[in-house]
Protein backbone atom coordinates (compact mmCIF):
# COMPACT_ATOMS: atom_id res chain seq x y z
CA UNK A 1 0.00 0.00 0.00
CA UNK A 2 1.16 3.41 -1.18
CA UNK A 3 2.30 5.83 1.64
CA UNK A 4 0.15 8.47 0.21
CA UNK A 5 -2.95 5.84 -0.06
CA UNK A 6 -2.63 4.54 3.84
CA UNK A 7 -2.58 8.21 4.66
CA UNK A 8 -5.78 8.45 2.68
CA UNK A 9 -7.46 5.47 4.17
CA UNK A 10 -6.96 6.10 7.72
CA UNK A 11 -8.49 9.98 7.13
CA UNK A 12 -11.25 8.20 5.80
CA UNK A 13 -11.96 5.44 8.48
CA UNK A 14 -11.43 8.57 11.00
CA UNK A 15 -13.67 10.41 9.14
CA UNK A 16 -16.54 7.62 9.36
CA UNK A 17 -15.83 6.72 13.11
CA UNK A 18 -17.82 7.81 15.47
CA UNK A 19 -15.58 7.26 18.71
CA UNK A 20 -11.79 7.89 19.02
CA UNK A 21 -9.82 5.03 16.92
CA UNK A 22 -7.52 3.27 18.76
CA UNK A 23 -4.26 2.52 16.68
CA UNK A 24 -4.64 -0.92 17.59
CA UNK A 25 -7.88 -0.96 16.02
CA UNK A 26 -6.48 0.62 12.84
CA UNK A 27 -4.02 -2.21 12.70
CA UNK A 28 -6.55 -4.49 12.89
CA UNK A 29 -8.15 -3.08 9.94
CA UNK A 30 -4.99 -2.16 7.82
CA UNK A 31 -4.04 -5.50 7.61
CA UNK A 32 -1.06 -5.79 5.47
CA UNK A 33 0.00 -2.20 6.50
CA UNK A 34 3.15 -1.70 9.33
CA UNK A 35 1.94 -0.33 12.71
CA UNK A 36 4.85 2.43 12.35
CA UNK A 37 3.56 3.57 9.11
CA UNK A 38 0.30 3.61 10.48
CA UNK A 39 1.49 5.73 13.04
CA UNK A 40 3.36 8.30 10.50
CA UNK A 41 0.60 8.60 8.43
CA UNK A 42 -1.85 9.54 11.35
CA UNK A 43 0.95 12.03 12.66
CA UNK A 44 0.90 13.69 8.74
CA UNK A 45 -2.23 13.74 9.14
CA UNK A 46 -2.03 15.88 12.32
CA UNK A 47 0.51 18.31 10.84
CA UNK A 48 -1.79 18.86 7.54
CA UNK A 49 -4.78 19.72 9.44
CA UNK A 50 -2.40 22.06 11.88
CA UNK A 51 -0.53 23.65 8.66
CA UNK A 52 -3.52 24.19 6.20
CA UNK A 53 -5.55 25.53 8.55
CA UNK A 54 -8.45 22.64 7.77
CA UNK A 55 -11.88 23.22 9.64
CA UNK A 56 -11.18 19.56 11.26
CA UNK A 57 -7.93 18.51 13.87
CA UNK A 58 -6.83 15.39 14.16
CA UNK A 59 -6.98 15.22 17.91
CA UNK A 60 -5.25 12.05 20.47
CA UNK A 61 -8.00 11.93 22.69
CA UNK A 62 -8.87 9.14 25.24
CA UNK A 63 -6.41 6.75 23.82
CA UNK A 64 -7.49 6.68 20.08
CA UNK A 65 -7.62 9.45 17.41
CA UNK A 66 -10.28 11.69 16.66
CA UNK A 67 -11.49 13.96 14.05
CA UNK A 68 -12.53 17.00 15.68
CA UNK A 69 -13.48 20.70 14.25
CA UNK A 70 -11.29 23.42 15.22
CA UNK A 71 -11.91 25.50 18.48
CA UNK A 72 -11.74 28.39 16.47
CA UNK A 73 -14.74 28.07 14.74
CA UNK A 74 -17.29 27.19 17.74
CA UNK A 75 -19.45 30.25 17.33
CA UNK A 76 -20.03 29.03 13.60
CA UNK A 77 -20.81 25.22 14.29
CA UNK A 78 -23.40 26.26 17.57
CA UNK A 79 -24.81 28.53 15.41
CA UNK A 80 -25.40 25.86 12.51
CA UNK A 81 -26.17 23.13 15.21
CA UNK A 82 -28.28 25.61 17.01
CA UNK A 83 -29.62 24.41 20.49
CA UNK A 84 -28.19 25.03 23.76
CA UNK A 85 -25.16 23.41 25.10
CA UNK A 86 -25.69 21.39 28.33
CA UNK A 87 -23.86 23.79 30.90
CA UNK A 88 -22.20 22.28 33.59
CA UNK A 89 -22.80 23.53 37.10
CA UNK A 90 -19.80 24.30 39.60
CA UNK A 91 -20.89 22.25 41.79
CA UNK A 92 -20.70 19.26 38.52
CA UNK A 93 -17.69 20.53 38.06
CA UNK A 94 -15.70 20.25 41.25
CA UNK A 95 -16.93 16.82 42.34
CA UNK A 96 -15.96 15.84 38.51
CA UNK A 97 -12.40 17.50 39.24
CA UNK A 98 -12.18 15.84 42.58
CA UNK A 99 -13.11 12.27 41.40
CA UNK A 100 -10.76 12.96 38.64
CA UNK A 101 -7.55 13.49 40.46
CA UNK A 102 -8.60 11.19 43.51
CA UNK A 103 -10.18 8.04 42.07
CA UNK A 104 -11.05 5.44 42.70
CA UNK A 105 -13.11 7.78 45.55
CA UNK A 106 -16.40 7.00 47.47
CA UNK A 107 -18.73 9.73 48.28
CA UNK A 108 -18.16 10.53 51.58
CA UNK A 109 -14.44 10.99 50.66
CA UNK A 110 -16.03 13.64 48.15
CA UNK A 111 -18.16 15.04 50.63
CA UNK A 112 -15.31 15.56 53.14
CA UNK A 113 -13.46 17.71 50.42
CA UNK A 114 -16.63 19.82 49.06
CA UNK A 115 -18.54 19.69 52.96
CA UNK A 116 -21.51 19.61 51.18
CA UNK A 117 -24.04 16.44 50.13
CA UNK A 118 -23.32 15.04 46.79
CA UNK A 119 -25.92 12.60 45.68
CA UNK A 120 -27.63 14.87 43.04
CA UNK A 121 -24.67 15.83 42.27
CA UNK A 122 -22.75 11.76 41.74
CA UNK A 123 -26.06 11.46 39.87
CA UNK A 124 -26.00 13.43 37.28
CA UNK A 125 -22.44 12.57 36.73
CA UNK A 126 -23.43 8.76 36.03
CA UNK A 127 -26.08 9.90 33.97
CA UNK A 128 -23.99 11.36 31.65
CA UNK A 129 -21.69 8.60 31.54
CA UNK A 130 -18.57 11.16 33.17
CA UNK A 131 -18.33 8.81 35.81
CA UNK A 132 -18.63 5.66 37.06
CA UNK A 133 -19.09 2.90 39.92
CA UNK A 134 -15.66 0.73 39.57
CA UNK A 135 -15.80 -1.09 42.79
CA UNK A 136 -16.55 -1.19 46.24
CA UNK A 137 -14.67 -0.18 49.17
CA UNK A 138 -13.56 -2.45 51.44
CA UNK A 139 -15.20 -0.68 54.29
CA UNK A 140 -18.35 -0.67 56.53
CA UNK A 141 -21.68 -0.74 54.12
CA UNK A 142 -19.11 -1.32 51.20
CA UNK A 143 -19.88 2.19 49.16
CA UNK A 144 -19.13 2.33 45.29
CA UNK A 145 -15.83 3.68 44.46
CA UNK A 146 -16.40 5.70 41.59
CA UNK A 147 -13.95 6.53 38.62
CA UNK A 148 -14.15 8.70 35.50
CA UNK A 149 -15.16 7.22 31.63
CA UNK A 150 -13.40 7.79 28.56
CA UNK A 151 -16.35 10.03 28.08
CA UNK A 152 -14.63 11.95 30.61
CA UNK A 153 -11.39 12.20 28.69
CA UNK A 154 -13.56 13.11 25.61
CA UNK A 155 -15.48 16.06 26.97
CA UNK A 156 -12.16 17.60 28.42
CA UNK A 157 -10.10 17.09 25.35
CA UNK A 158 -7.95 14.22 27.17
CA UNK A 159 -5.50 11.82 26.12
CA UNK A 160 -5.16 9.60 29.05
CA UNK A 161 -5.52 10.79 32.88
CA UNK A 162 -2.21 10.80 33.12
CA UNK A 163 -2.83 14.57 30.84
CA UNK A 164 -5.16 16.13 33.69
CA UNK A 165 -3.29 19.24 34.36
CA UNK A 166 -0.96 19.25 37.37
CA UNK A 167 -3.04 19.59 40.63
CA UNK A 168 -1.24 22.73 42.65
CA UNK A 169 1.04 21.61 45.39
CA UNK A 170 -0.63 22.33 48.50
CA UNK A 171 0.77 25.67 49.86
CA UNK A 172 3.28 25.36 52.65
CA UNK A 173 1.12 26.23 55.64
CA UNK A 174 2.71 27.98 58.52
CA UNK A 175 0.27 29.28 61.07
CA UNK A 176 1.38 32.50 62.77
CA UNK A 177 0.11 33.12 66.33
CA UNK A 178 0.14 29.36 66.89
CA UNK A 179 0.76 28.60 70.99
CA UNK A 180 3.54 26.77 71.82
CA UNK A 181 5.35 25.47 68.89
CA UNK A 182 4.35 25.76 65.28
CA UNK A 183 2.75 22.42 64.36
CA UNK A 184 4.36 20.38 61.04
CA UNK A 185 1.78 20.73 58.38
CA UNK A 186 2.11 17.70 56.06
CA UNK A 187 -0.46 16.76 53.74
CA UNK A 188 1.44 13.61 51.59
CA UNK A 189 0.06 13.25 48.09
CA UNK A 190 -1.15 9.34 47.70
CA UNK B 1 -33.08 18.11 44.64
CA UNK B 2 -35.80 20.06 42.37
CA UNK B 3 -37.40 21.46 45.42
CA UNK B 4 -34.42 22.58 47.01
CA UNK B 5 -33.67 26.06 46.34
CA UNK B 6 -29.82 26.49 46.27
CA UNK B 7 -27.86 29.63 46.30
CA UNK B 8 -26.62 30.02 43.39
CA UNK B 9 -23.16 31.65 44.87
CA UNK B 10 -22.29 29.49 47.52
CA UNK B 11 -22.35 25.99 47.20
CA UNK B 12 -21.83 24.93 50.55
CA UNK B 13 -20.09 26.42 53.68
CA UNK B 14 -15.89 26.10 52.39
CA UNK B 15 -17.38 28.08 49.47
CA UNK B 16 -19.16 30.99 51.55
CA UNK B 17 -15.84 30.71 53.72
CA UNK B 18 -13.36 31.07 51.04
CA UNK B 19 -15.90 33.86 49.32
CA UNK B 20 -15.65 35.77 52.89
CA UNK B 21 -11.77 35.33 52.86
CA UNK B 22 -11.68 37.02 49.79
CA UNK B 23 -13.86 39.75 50.24
CA UNK B 24 -11.86 40.22 53.63
CA UNK B 25 -8.64 40.14 51.69
CA UNK B 26 -7.37 38.43 54.67
CA UNK B 27 -4.35 35.17 54.22
CA UNK B 28 -6.30 31.97 54.19
CA UNK B 29 -3.83 30.83 56.60
CA UNK B 30 -4.22 32.88 59.24
CA UNK B 31 -7.93 34.07 59.04
CA UNK B 32 -9.34 36.53 61.62
CA UNK B 33 -11.62 33.81 63.31
CA UNK B 34 -14.06 36.63 64.92
CA UNK B 35 -14.83 39.08 61.78
CA UNK B 36 -15.49 35.75 59.71
CA UNK B 37 -17.26 33.83 61.76
CA UNK B 38 -19.66 37.06 62.59
CA UNK B 39 -20.09 37.52 58.49
CA UNK B 40 -20.77 33.79 57.84
CA UNK B 41 -23.42 33.73 60.51
CA UNK B 42 -24.85 37.00 59.56
CA UNK B 43 -24.93 35.13 55.73
CA UNK B 44 -26.05 31.72 57.14
CA UNK B 45 -29.06 33.79 58.99
CA UNK B 46 -29.69 35.87 55.43
CA UNK B 47 -30.32 32.77 53.53
CA UNK B 48 -32.97 31.45 56.57
CA UNK B 49 -34.83 34.51 55.97
CA UNK B 50 -34.76 33.75 52.45
CA UNK B 51 -36.39 30.81 53.54
CA UNK B 52 -33.50 29.03 51.43
CA UNK B 53 -33.21 25.28 52.63
CA UNK B 54 -30.25 26.04 54.76
CA UNK B 55 -28.61 22.91 54.50
CA UNK B 56 -27.52 21.22 57.65
CA UNK B 57 -23.45 21.27 56.83
CA UNK B 58 -23.85 25.50 56.80
CA UNK B 59 -24.59 25.12 60.32
CA UNK B 60 -22.12 22.33 61.63
CA UNK B 61 -19.80 24.95 59.82
CA UNK B 62 -21.19 27.72 62.11
CA UNK B 63 -21.00 25.58 65.06
CA UNK B 64 -17.12 24.69 64.25
CA UNK B 65 -16.13 28.31 63.75
CA UNK B 66 -17.69 29.27 67.18
CA UNK B 67 -16.04 26.93 68.64
CA UNK B 68 -12.66 27.93 67.28
CA UNK B 69 -13.37 31.99 68.14
CA UNK B 70 -13.91 30.25 71.64
CA UNK B 71 -10.83 28.12 71.91
CA UNK B 72 -9.10 31.40 70.70
CA UNK B 73 -9.57 33.67 73.49
CA UNK B 74 -8.44 30.95 75.97
CA UNK B 75 -4.91 31.66 76.62
CA UNK B 76 -2.59 29.18 75.81
CA UNK B 77 -1.29 27.39 78.44
CA UNK B 78 2.55 26.87 79.33
CA UNK B 79 1.91 23.02 80.60
CA UNK B 80 -0.26 21.91 77.32
CA UNK B 81 1.91 19.19 75.59
CA UNK B 82 2.61 19.62 71.76
CA UNK B 83 -1.01 17.63 71.46
CA UNK B 84 -4.05 18.85 69.15
CA UNK B 85 -4.96 21.57 72.43
CA UNK B 86 -1.44 23.06 71.55
CA UNK B 87 -2.21 23.57 67.87
CA UNK B 88 -3.58 27.00 66.57
CA UNK B 89 -7.54 25.82 66.54
CA UNK B 90 -7.86 26.83 62.97
CA UNK B 91 -5.25 24.19 61.76
CA UNK B 92 -8.23 21.36 60.97
CA UNK B 93 -9.90 23.98 58.81
CA UNK B 94 -7.16 26.16 57.06
CA UNK B 95 -6.09 23.00 55.60
CA UNK B 96 -9.88 21.99 54.57
CA UNK B 97 -10.27 25.23 53.19
CA UNK B 98 -6.36 24.99 51.12
CA UNK B 99 -7.73 21.04 49.64
CA UNK B 100 -10.89 22.18 48.96
CA UNK B 101 -9.15 25.54 47.47
CA UNK B 102 -7.19 22.79 44.90
CA UNK B 103 -9.97 21.13 43.49
CA UNK B 104 -11.64 24.17 42.63
CA UNK B 105 -8.51 25.40 40.94
CA UNK B 106 -8.04 21.92 38.66
CA UNK B 107 -11.87 22.77 38.32
CA UNK B 108 -11.10 25.71 36.65
CA UNK B 109 -8.43 24.58 34.47
CA UNK B 110 -10.63 21.55 33.47
CA UNK B 111 -13.01 23.99 32.12
CA UNK B 112 -10.52 25.98 30.32
CA UNK B 113 -9.64 23.38 27.75
CA UNK B 114 -11.13 22.66 24.53
CA UNK B 115 -14.14 21.47 25.94
CA UNK B 116 -16.28 18.90 23.66
CA UNK B 117 -19.58 20.52 22.13
CA UNK B 118 -18.57 23.71 23.59
CA UNK B 119 -14.82 24.69 22.12
CA UNK B 120 -15.09 21.42 19.88
CA UNK B 121 -17.40 18.92 17.97
CA UNK B 122 -17.32 16.03 16.28
CA UNK B 123 -19.08 14.36 13.43
CA UNK B 124 -22.50 13.78 14.93
CA UNK B 125 -24.29 11.42 11.98
CA UNK B 126 -24.62 8.37 12.97
CA UNK B 127 -26.29 4.90 11.41
CA UNK B 128 -30.09 4.85 12.55
CA UNK B 129 -30.70 2.54 15.53
CA UNK B 130 -33.24 0.69 13.51
CA UNK B 131 -30.78 -1.30 11.08
CA UNK B 132 -30.14 -4.29 13.22
CA UNK B 133 -27.33 -6.79 12.16
CA UNK B 134 -28.10 -9.14 9.61
CA UNK B 135 -28.36 -12.54 10.81
CA UNK B 136 -30.04 -11.45 13.83
CA UNK B 137 -33.27 -11.20 15.37
CA UNK B 138 -35.07 -9.51 18.52
CA UNK B 139 -35.40 -12.09 21.53
CA UNK B 140 -38.76 -12.37 23.25
CA UNK B 141 -39.82 -11.46 26.79
CA UNK B 142 -40.57 -15.18 27.03
CA UNK B 143 -37.10 -16.24 26.03
CA UNK B 144 -35.41 -13.62 28.71
CA UNK B 145 -37.85 -15.16 30.98
CA UNK B 146 -36.47 -18.24 30.48
CA UNK B 147 -33.19 -17.09 30.23
CA UNK B 148 -33.50 -15.38 34.02
CA UNK B 149 -34.94 -18.29 35.33
CA UNK B 150 -31.75 -20.54 34.14
CA UNK B 151 -29.65 -18.08 35.65
CA UNK B 152 -31.47 -17.87 39.09
CA UNK B 153 -31.36 -21.53 39.23
CA UNK B 154 -27.65 -21.41 39.31
CA UNK B 155 -27.35 -18.87 42.42
CA UNK B 156 -25.86 -21.54 45.04
CA UNK B 157 -29.08 -22.51 47.28
CA UNK B 158 -27.59 -22.31 50.82
CA UNK B 159 -27.45 -18.32 51.42
CA UNK B 160 -30.52 -18.42 53.15
CA UNK B 161 -28.88 -17.50 56.21
CA UNK B 162 -26.90 -14.79 54.89
CA UNK B 163 -29.31 -11.07 55.21
CA UNK B 164 -27.38 -9.16 52.58
CA UNK B 165 -27.80 -5.45 52.96
CA UNK B 166 -25.77 -4.53 49.72
CA UNK B 167 -27.82 -2.55 48.17
CA UNK B 168 -27.82 -1.79 44.77
CA UNK B 169 -30.23 0.46 42.88
CA UNK B 170 -32.08 -0.05 39.19
CA UNK B 171 -30.70 2.83 38.17
CA UNK B 172 -26.70 2.24 39.50
CA UNK B 173 -27.18 -1.16 37.70
CA UNK B 174 -28.20 0.43 34.44
CA UNK B 175 -25.17 2.40 34.28
CA UNK B 176 -22.72 -0.58 35.09
CA UNK B 177 -24.87 -2.79 32.47
CA UNK B 178 -24.49 -0.08 29.81
CA UNK B 179 -20.91 0.78 30.42
CA UNK B 180 -20.20 -2.96 30.19
CA UNK B 181 -22.08 -3.30 27.11
CA UNK B 182 -20.59 -0.11 25.57
CA UNK B 183 -17.24 -1.17 26.35
CA UNK B 184 -17.43 -4.54 24.59
CA UNK B 185 -19.92 -3.64 21.82
CA UNK B 186 -21.81 -6.53 22.81
CA UNK B 187 -21.74 -9.14 25.56
CA UNK B 188 -23.53 -12.64 26.29
CA UNK B 189 -26.81 -12.24 28.39
CA UNK B 190 -25.51 -14.77 30.53
CA UNK B 191 -22.12 -13.13 31.07
CA UNK B 192 -23.96 -10.17 32.74
CA UNK B 193 -24.93 -12.16 35.59
CA UNK B 194 -21.32 -13.74 35.99
CA UNK B 195 -20.23 -11.72 39.43
CA UNK B 196 -24.04 -11.46 40.75
CA UNK B 197 -24.33 -13.63 43.42
CA UNK B 198 -27.65 -12.84 44.98
CA UNK B 199 -31.67 -13.31 43.86
CA UNK B 200 -31.75 -9.52 44.37
CA UNK B 201 -29.04 -8.28 42.12
CA UNK B 202 -30.43 -10.91 39.32
CA UNK B 203 -33.43 -9.05 39.17
CA UNK B 204 -32.20 -6.31 40.03
CA UNK B 205 -29.68 -6.71 37.05
CA UNK B 206 -32.55 -8.00 34.76
CA UNK B 207 -34.82 -4.70 35.34
CA UNK B 208 -31.77 -2.77 34.68
CA UNK B 209 -31.54 -4.13 31.40
CA UNK B 210 -35.32 -4.22 30.68
CA UNK B 211 -35.12 -0.45 31.14
CA UNK B 212 -31.97 0.08 28.82
CA UNK B 213 -34.26 -2.02 26.00
CA UNK B 214 -36.86 0.46 26.52
CA UNK B 215 -34.91 3.66 26.31
CA UNK B 216 -33.13 1.74 23.41
CA UNK B 217 -30.09 2.25 24.54
CA UNK B 218 -28.79 -1.48 23.86
CA UNK B 219 -30.62 -4.31 21.85
CA UNK B 220 -31.21 -7.86 22.94
CA UNK B 221 -30.76 -10.01 20.23
CA UNK B 222 -30.35 -13.73 19.33
CA UNK B 223 -28.74 -15.46 16.05
CA UNK B 224 -31.28 -18.27 16.25
CA UNK B 225 -34.51 -19.53 17.70
CA UNK B 226 -33.20 -20.70 21.52
CA UNK B 227 -29.57 -19.64 20.45
CA UNK B 228 -27.25 -17.46 22.68
CA UNK B 229 -28.91 -14.22 24.09
CA UNK B 230 -26.69 -11.54 22.63
CA UNK B 231 -26.87 -7.84 24.95
CA UNK B 232 -25.62 -5.32 21.56
CA UNK B 233 -25.22 -1.32 22.47
CA UNK B 234 -27.44 0.54 20.60
CA UNK B 235 -26.33 3.43 18.25
CA UNK B 236 -28.15 6.41 19.04
CA UNK B 237 -28.36 9.58 17.57
CA UNK B 238 -28.45 12.80 20.31
CA UNK B 239 -32.74 12.96 20.10
CA UNK B 240 -32.33 9.13 21.32
CA UNK B 241 -29.67 9.57 23.60
CA UNK B 242 -31.22 12.58 25.14
CA UNK B 243 -34.20 10.21 25.93
CA UNK B 244 -32.30 7.59 27.01
CA UNK B 245 -30.35 9.71 28.98
CA UNK B 246 -33.87 11.22 30.92
CA UNK B 247 -34.74 8.31 31.27
CA UNK B 248 -32.05 6.99 33.67
CA UNK B 249 -32.31 10.38 35.06
CA UNK B 250 -35.85 9.72 35.92
CA UNK B 251 -35.65 6.29 37.42
CA UNK B 252 -36.33 6.34 40.79
CA UNK B 253 -33.81 5.38 43.45
CA UNK B 254 -35.83 2.80 44.71
CA UNK B 255 -34.53 -0.99 43.77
Amino acid sequence: MEREDLKSIVESLLFVADVPVTLHRLTEVLAGADRNDIAAALNELQTDCENNRRGVRLVEVAGGYQLRTAAANADWIKKFLGGRPARMSRATLETLAIIAYRQPITKAEIEAIRGVDVDGVVNTLLERNLIRAVARKDVPGRPFLYGTTAEFLQLFNLKDLTHLPTLKEMEEVTLPEAPGEEIPVERSEE
Amino acid sequence: MSTRVQLEVFEGPLDLLLHLIKKNEVNITDIPIATITEQYLATVELMQDLSLDVAGEFLVMAATLIHIKSRMLLPASEDLEEDEEGADPRAELVLRLLEYQRFKDAAAQLEQREVLTRDVFVRSGAPSDETALPGFREVSVFELLTALRRVLERLPKDNVHEVTLDKITVREKMTLVLDTVRAQGQVLFESLFSEVKTRMEVVVTFLAMLELVKVRAIRIVQEELSGPIVIQAAVLDQGAEAVAAKAIEEKPHGT
